[in-house]
């Protein structure tokens, strides 16, 4: 486990290099529908978009770059030919250029945080990166893994649900939503960063933008090229709807309430 | 999905002569749907439903009960390129197509039609005829400006004695030494009180009807020129709309836009580009009804059901998604036409004939589903209604485009 290349972090100035994570993901705005076969999801067709929390993370390294902390900021997205298309919105909201990691087919269908942090770590070693910007987690599997997995591979420090970004000397602190309220950490660099709602508000891509990033480089990869097997780990037995939620009741007081959480066994 | 890809196959067939199958030799894979076209559309479609959803539905309301005009947001939508789409990047402006502009058009006017009638006049109206026919001190003066939400301009064709009759303008312009003088009224004027320059159609010569009329740049406020009362009107009431009194308005010479007697060309081409445009509000503001109408239809209760279980429900959601659906079809074909230097005017007037009519249905529809609710001002069915109606009315009545249309028709079938 390399620690990664370091910017100027004692004078001023820091020139960071950034890599965020871009995962594409169905639409928060579609009705999702389970597979006829029970073992997935419907996603033929079906309208897909740049997760929220990667969209706020690729955010977060725009202005990092405005403020002239980071020096290249680089997206890389995992999965299918149409990633291109989540590639180009963040490049057209401010990264630099892309990576498309290829995977298609089955190898996608069981793809999990596992094996990205590997990918995601491999491409932190080769591009130098001092900071991996990450979602806290994806809107659709909700797994909350994969910015964890990558920071334990890289022996990096990791703060997440970050809600807050400063720089601190050469070091950043972070302060995380947690259960309590929040937390502020001390991170030393290279570290792996998963983003939080509250962290900013992502801009709209504007149309200067847009068409700039035409013209803004994506390269490909395979996961054989970054010596990553991607073979499944996990079996979906099956994939079902949750159960229909039923009405609630009215209760005249909290004693009736209590007793009746009592009666449902659940106090 | 399989339809799709046959229809890309067909696309690289050889080509023949006529203009559809030059269309499938164009750089765009399918009027499908949305899905089928370039990140870049889909991107840009992104940008402006998000900044509709979240910047213009929650204060449109608002903005019609104040008549305001929506200066934050005029200036956000410069920002964002999208005052300037087709104007190109050397200028710049955005540099995107007409696909671009009809995309982005119908997600602004469904967020709010006001503010996309104003996107319109600026994109169509006021940009393109500067960008077509100025000279580089004119785009030093009158459209660089223009281009970022920094300034507001207008165009001034109708008049208080001729609308759709537009050959017969009687405002009139004298060469006097270095200046032009201007002499007349100007009616129905989008953006007039906010403006700072005007494209207004002035004629040097009665006597040759529409060949004696001219174009020029009238820059706001200029001695001469004074604005009348702000319209009360049935909708769109965030824009102001007002008449232009023209009294002895002296102009500099410089402000002659394009060839003298040309300017019912310009104003003819203009609106022909500008009838995208306003099909794109059409369809927007239709689609904005429709989005009222199945939110509601699925909420509201009666005989111990939603009431979108009912046929009668179903019938009206139908139809309106039918007009809106082929509407769009029509507008994304009248823009790739364009798009591609092809004729475009026949597609145009029914993009816009279409798209008025069916904003006008749907709107109408909307308020139906919603009963009582959707005649009262809590809900946006009621401004639907009142907005959509100015789109079978301005820049080309109905009864205008289904003469362009026939007028085309017969052309091609009787030469």
């Amino acid at each position: 486990m390399t620690k990664g290349h370091q910017g100027h972090l004692n004078g001023v100035k820091m020139a960071l290099r950034i890599l965020v994570g871009c995962k594409r993901v169905i639409d928060y705005a579609v009705k999702v529908r389970v597979k006829p076969d029970k073992m997935g999801v419907v996603t033929e067709g079906v309208k897909h978009s740049m997760n929220p929390f990667d969209e706020i993370a690729v955010e977060e390294a725009v202005r990092m770059k405005e403020k002239k902390l980071a020096s290249e900021i680089i997206a890389v997205s995992c999965g299918p030919q149409q990633c291109q298309e989540t590639l180009r919105t963040a490049l057209a909201m401010g990264l630099d250029r892309g990576i498309h990691v290829e995977i298609s087919g089955k190898d996608y269908e069981t793809l999990q945080p596992f094996h990205v942090s590997k990918i995601l770590a491999k491409i932190a070693e080769e591009e130098k990166v001092d900071i991996i910007f990450l979602g806290k987690q994806a809107i659709d599997d909700d797994c909350n893994q994969t910015g964890q997995m990558t920071a334990a591979l890289l022996d990096w420090p990791q703060a997440t649900f970050a809600s807050k970004i400063e720089k601190n000397n050469g070091d950043l602190m972070v302060t995380r939503e947690i259960d309590g309220g929040l937390e502020t950490i001390n991170v030393k660099l290279p570290c792996v960063i998963t983003s939080d709602l509250r962290l900013n508000e992502p801009r709209y891509a504007t149309l200067p933008n847009i068409m700039k990033a035409k013209k803004k480089p994506i390269a490909k990869k395979s996961p054989a090229d970054l010596g990553v097997d991607v073979s499944p780990r996990q079996e979906v037995l099956s994939v079902e709807d949750p159960p229909v939620r039923e009405a609630g009741s009215i209760v005249q007081d909290v004693d009736e309430l209590v007793s009746k959480l009592k009666a449902a066994g659940v106090v | 999905m399989a339809m799709a890809s046959l229809i890309r196959k067909c696309m690289r067939l050889r080509p023949f002569s006529s203009p559809l199958n030059k269309l499938r030799d164009c750089n765009v894979r399918c009027l499908g749907s949305l899905a089928t076209l370039s990140d870049t559309h889909q991107m840009l479609h992104k940008t402006c439903k998000d900044f509709a959803d979240n910047e213009l539905k929650p204060i449109a309301g608002q903005l019609d009960k104040e008549h305001r005009f929506p200066a934050e947001q005029f200036k956000k939508l410069g920002e964002l390129g999208l005052l300037c789409i087709t104007v190109p990047e050397s200028e710049g402006g955005t540099g995107l197509d007409y696909l671009a502009y009809a995309i982005a058009l119908e997600e602004i006017s469904r967020g709010c039609a006001s503010t996309g009638c104003i996107m319109s006049v600026m994109n169509s109206l006021y940009l393109t005829p500067i960008q077509n026919n100025g000279n580089e001190q004119q785009y030093e003066k009158y459209l660089r400006p223009f281009l970022h939400g920094e300034k507001v301009g207008c165009f001034a064709l109708s008049e208080p004695g001729n609308g759709s009759d537009a050959g017969a303008a009687s405002t009139t312009a004298k060469l006097v030494g270095d200046h032009w003088v201007l002499n007349g009224s100007k009616a129905w004027i989008t953006n007039s009180y906010e403006a700072e320059a005007a494209v207004v159609f002035a004629t040097t010569d009665k006597s040759k009807y529409h060949k004696g009329i001219s174009a020029f740049i009238v820059p706001m406020p200029t001695e001469g020129l004074s604005l009348g009362k702000k319209e009360d009107k049935l909708g769109i009431k965030a824009t102001s709309t007002c008449t232009l009194n023209f009294d002895d308005c002296h102009i500099p010479k410089e402000n002659l836009l394009g060839a003298p007697g040309n300017g019912f060309k310009i104003a003819m081409q203009t609106l022909d580009a500008g009838r995208i445009g306003i099909a794109a509000q059409g369809v927007g503001i239709a689609q904005a009804s429709l989005e009222c109408a199945l939110d509601y239809a699925n909420k509201r209760e009666a005989f111990g059901a939603p009431i979108a279980k009912t046929q009668a429900i179903q019938m009206k959601i139908a139809d309106m998604a039918l007009r809106i659906e082929s509407s769009r079809m029509l507008m994304w074909k009248a823009a790739i036409l364009k798009d591609n230097g092809l004729n475009f005017t026949k597609e145009a007037a029914m993009a816009k004939l279409a798209a008025s009519e069916a904003a006008t249905f749907c709107a109408h529809q909307a308020i139906q589903v919603l009963g009582g609710m959707g005649y009262v001002t809590d809900m946006p069915a009621e401004r639907h209604y009142r907005d959509a109606r100015i789109t079978e009315i301005y820049e080309g009545t109905s009864e205008i485009q289904r003469l362009v249309i026939a007028g085309n028709i017969y052309k091609e079938y009787y030469g």
